[in-house]
């Protein structure tokens, strides 16, 4: 039998612990069944106030990255810029590593599901980034 | 300019900026969220120890271990905004031990198009740019830099915020001066007095 595949690993970048660690807990509930994909919140700054940490996110994809490539979905300025900083800088995050352009709370659920059912890096964003189209109203 | 007197610029831009943190969180108060002022000065302050403890050898790894400093203590956008153009320019500088006007003219203005890249902002969208290109283009004279920075700053007040967290305050953003190039006509200040001390 095949050895199974590495799966994506998904990191959450957010200005909030809470909303980081809430938005992973609702991906993983609503992707359900199977063996999930890793996910890992990097909320808040590194004393739990609110902003973004270049530590707390390194660390986060670091735990993340099973070899598949790691996709990052961030909030809000400063944690849209800080991954891109640390992405520019080449060192800092598992090679691998790609900034999802997606909405946060739908693009986490799209990526932990895609990437749950052995999708690869490309696909992972792909559906991430596909949940900007759907409207609501 | 040696390793030494980048050391000496960015410590007094942590002296300067510590001084002026909560003009910086005021303007940051009015169409931000009040934290400019703090973040810098934690950042800068990490950056002041930083350099205490490793000393680099050239000025561009001076800048290096500031700008990587930057984006792992600010904690807010002026992080990874400073941190690239702290970075981008000290790896235009390579290896040089020592560094001529024009060089850091060159070295800046590759910062400046990476922080313009980053954040999707250009001149007259109410940010830090607004203080740094008119300083970079001033450059190699550092007093002119540091006066064009000023003004640069003193300009955004009548802008609206085109760019980050005021740019949702529409013109309610006009009036008041964009924390951002506050903190950089600071760093401009901070360079004119290190070298009219040199």
């Amino acid at each position: 039998m095949p050895e199974r595949q590495a799966r994506v690993g998904i990191v959450l970048v957010s200005h909030s612990r809470e909303v980081a660690q809430a938005v992973a807990a609702l991906a993983a509930g609503l992707a359900g069944g199977g063996e999930l994909a890793p996910v890992e919140a990097a909320g808040g700054t590194a004393d739990g106030g609110l902003g973004t940490s270049a530590e707390l996110i390194a660390g986060a994809a670091r735990r993340a990255d099973r070899g598949a490539g790691v996709a990052v979905l961030a909030d809000l300025g400063s944690a849209v810029l800080t991954v891109q900083a640390m992405l520019a800088e080449g060192d800092e995050l598992p090679r691998g590593t790609r900034l999802v352009d997606a909405p946060f709370v739908e693009g986490a659920v799209a990526a932990l599901v895609t990437a749950s059912a052995g999708a690869d890096l490309a696909a992972v964003a792909e559906a991430a980034g596909e949940a900007y189209t759907y409207r609501k109203t | 300019m040696d390793a030494g007197f980048f050391r000496r610029w960015l410590t007094t831009a942590a002296r300067a900026v510590e001084r002026d943190a909560d003009r910086l969180t005021a303007l940051d108060s009015a169409i931000g969220d009040a934290d400019h002022g703090s973040n810098m000065r934690r950042g800068m302050a990490a950056v002041a120890a930083a350099l205490d403890a490793e000393e680099p050898a050239t000025p561009g790894a001076v800048l290096l271990l500031a700008g990587r400093t930057l984006v792992s203590t600010v904690g807010g956008a002026s992080g990874p905004l400073y941190g690239t153009l702290l970075r981008r320019a000290g790896k235009a500088l390579g290896d040089a031990e020592r560094v001529e006007g024009e060089e850091l003219r060159e070295a800046l203005a590759a910062g400046a198009d990476a922080v313009a890249r980053l954040g999707g902002a250009a001149q007259g969208d109410k940010t830090m740019l607004d203080a740094l290109l008119p300083a970079v283009a001033a450059l190699p004279d550092l007093a002119a830099a540091a006066g064009a920075a000023e003004r640069g700053a003193e300009a955004t007040v009548a802008l609206r915020a085109r760019r980050g967290r005021a740019s949702y305050l529409g013109e309610r953003s006009e009036g008041h001066m964009d924390p951002g190039s506050a903190s950089t006509a600071l760093l401009f200040l901070a360079l004119a007095e290190v070298a009219d001390d040199a």
